[in-house]
């Protein structure tokens, strides 16, 4: 770490944010699948589902907005996979200049487009009736929560980018990750499903984090709840980028 | 020649992928300010030998040292003295022409990035193009584009893989004035080509990769000798490059048999 690193950093992301700024169809992609998910269980499903809460939008919204990171985040493994099949990957890394600074410039890049997803779909949430008396702090730890989440399954994405023999291969690993909301407390109670899938839905990452989000927009007492979503998010950071970090060293070797 | 006016050293380098023996023993050395040429057919390994130079490939055995600096041990250094246009051109399709040339030279510390960009893409024949993005150029146009990049910041050493691949006549020959400008100012340069009279029209010494290991290496001259120029003809006249290289690489594969 050091101010070489830095600098080079600041080229690289901005490299990757114009990336963005030229694809805003990449943007509107990401936000517009949860934006639908979020309508179609409101006024489709809603009625249907007892969540035990008069507010449905506020149910539902802390799902919606792990549903958008996970599929934001497949952008970033496309992107560093047409780096590699560019050959502008291996250009950087002839170059003198901290050769980290080429995956951090995606990493945060990814950061930057994810919080600009978020962003909207809070935004139409508050549209269709989603409403928290959250002072600042909460604001700052849902915020805080979500940027974690979203750096742990950005590292994912560059395992997959890094290691990708296909474009379509790129961006294949999200699915599951978008999956996983599904079988957690984001749309339904967990109390609703049958045995071994409640077991599952109750002690996977998703539902902790869930909960956490609308307990703290809610007003209410967190708990312990916030450390369980924490020590996930932060667990899978490690271990992604460990094993991002051995993809890396494999590919450069 | 004593090693500090060696640009590049090369010795007993190998590098197999899996079975695959790809270099079984490479030796040569290229001095500073002249322009090395590297010629082989298809999967020689002429673009291995270029990587590994350029530290993005380990070699299995053998040295090689660029600027004084070993490939394994000292990476960073020898990063700081070259420049590498790989095979492919190797740009920001997204980007602008001009915002390339202006990311490498902030990369690479440039002071006045913006006017750096803009003398090379005037150089380049790219000055009407500089402000559109990269994919609507033509492959001539990016090819021209990587090679300008390559030169910001005025590396000591460039190598250049197949620099003239896919351009047309003209494009090759204001490749050739570029190459030799950069020689003529002290650069040294290190080509890969599958073009025999490009060889023959700018590199000071060939070397001839055949099999895994450099058969012949010297000045068209010294290779000129290696071939029997008598051969009874209408008019008498030196064997090209061409044929040189087609006598050896046949001589070769009758040995092996
Ligand atoms: N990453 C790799 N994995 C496996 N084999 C490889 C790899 N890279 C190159 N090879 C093989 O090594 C040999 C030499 O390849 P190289 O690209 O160095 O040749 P080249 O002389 O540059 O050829 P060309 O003129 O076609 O560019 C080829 O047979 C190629 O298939
Ligand atoms: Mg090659």
């Amino acid at each position: 770490m050091n101010t070489q690193f830095f600098s080079d950093t600041t080229v690289m992301t901005r490299r990757s944010l114009r990336h963005i700024s030229r694809s805003m169809d990449t943007i509107i992609t990401v936000t517009i699948m949860p934006i639908a998910m979020m309508l179609l269980f409101v006024y489709v499903l809603g009625g249907a589902i007892q969540a035990g809460t008069d507010n449905y939008v506020n149910y539902l919204l802390p799902g919606i907005l792990l549903i958008a990171i996970a599929s934001g985040i497949s952008y970033t493994a496309y992107r560093l996979f047409i780096d590699l099949q560019s050959g502008i990957f291996e250009r950087f890394h002839s170059m003198p200049i901290a050769r980290s600074s080429v995956l951090w410039g995606h990493v945060l890049t990814s950061l930057v487009s994810n919080a600009i997803s978020v962003v909207v779909i809070i935004l139409v949430g508050l549209v269709m009736g989603f409403r928290s008396s959250a002072g600042v702090p909460a604001w700052l730890a849902v915020a805080g929560i979500l940027g974690v989440f979203t750096l742990a399954l950005t590292w994912i994405a560059v395992i997959a980018g890094l290691s990708a023999t296909s474009t379509d291969g790129a961006g294949a690993f999200s699915y599951p990750l978008i999956f996983l909301p599904f079988v957690s407390s984001a749309f339904v109670p967990t109390a609703s499903m049958p045995g071994p899938v409640r077991a599952f839905a109750e002690n996977q990452p998703v539902t902790s984090i869930v909960n956490t989000i609308r307990a703290l927009f809610a007003q209410q007492p967190v708990g312990g709840e916030i450390w369980l979503a924490l020590a996930w998010c932060v667990g899978i950071l490690v271990i992604a980028y460990a094993f991002a970090m051995r993809a890396y060293r494999r590919k450069i070797a | 020649m004593d090693e500090t006016s060696l640009a590049i050293q090369v010795h007993g380098l190998q590098k197999s992928y899996g079975k695959l023996r790809v270099l079984k023993g490479v030796d040569f050395d290229v001095a500073r300010g002249s322009i090395f040429a590297l010629l082989g057919s298809n999967g020689a390994g002429k673009t291995t030998i270029v990587r590994i130079l350029s530290t993005l490939l380990k070699p299995d055995d053998g040295t090689a040292r660029v600027d004084g600096f070993d490939v394994l041990s000292q990476p960073a250094r020898v990063r700081e003295s070259i420049s590498l246009t790989g095979q492919f051109a190797a740009v920001d399709e997204i980007l602008t022409g001009r915002e390339n040339l202006v990311m490498i030279a902030e990369l690479r510390h440039v002071k006045g990035t913006g006017a750096v960009a803009d003398e090379l893409l005037e150089r380049f024949g790219l000055a009407e193009a500089g402000g559109r993005r990269v994919s609507t150029y033509s492959g001539g146009m990016r090819r021209r584009l990587d090679i300008a990049m390559s030169l910001i910041g005025s590396p000591r050493i460039i190598f250049l893989d197949e620099p003239t691949n896919g351009l047309d006549p003209e494009g090759r020959i204001d490749v050739w004035q570029v190459v030799q400008g950069l020689a003529d100012g002290g650069t040294t340069v290190l080509l890969t080509t599958q073009y025999l009279d490009e060889a023959e029209k700018l590199a000071d010494r060939i070397a001839i990769l055949h099999d895994g290991t450099i058969i012949v290496s010297g000045t068209l001259e010294e290779l000129r000798k290696l071939v029997p120029p008598a051969k009874v003809e209408y008019v008498e006249r030196q064997p090209t490059l061409e044929e040189i290289f087609l006598a050896i690489v046949g001589r070769d594969k009758k040995e092996q048999r």
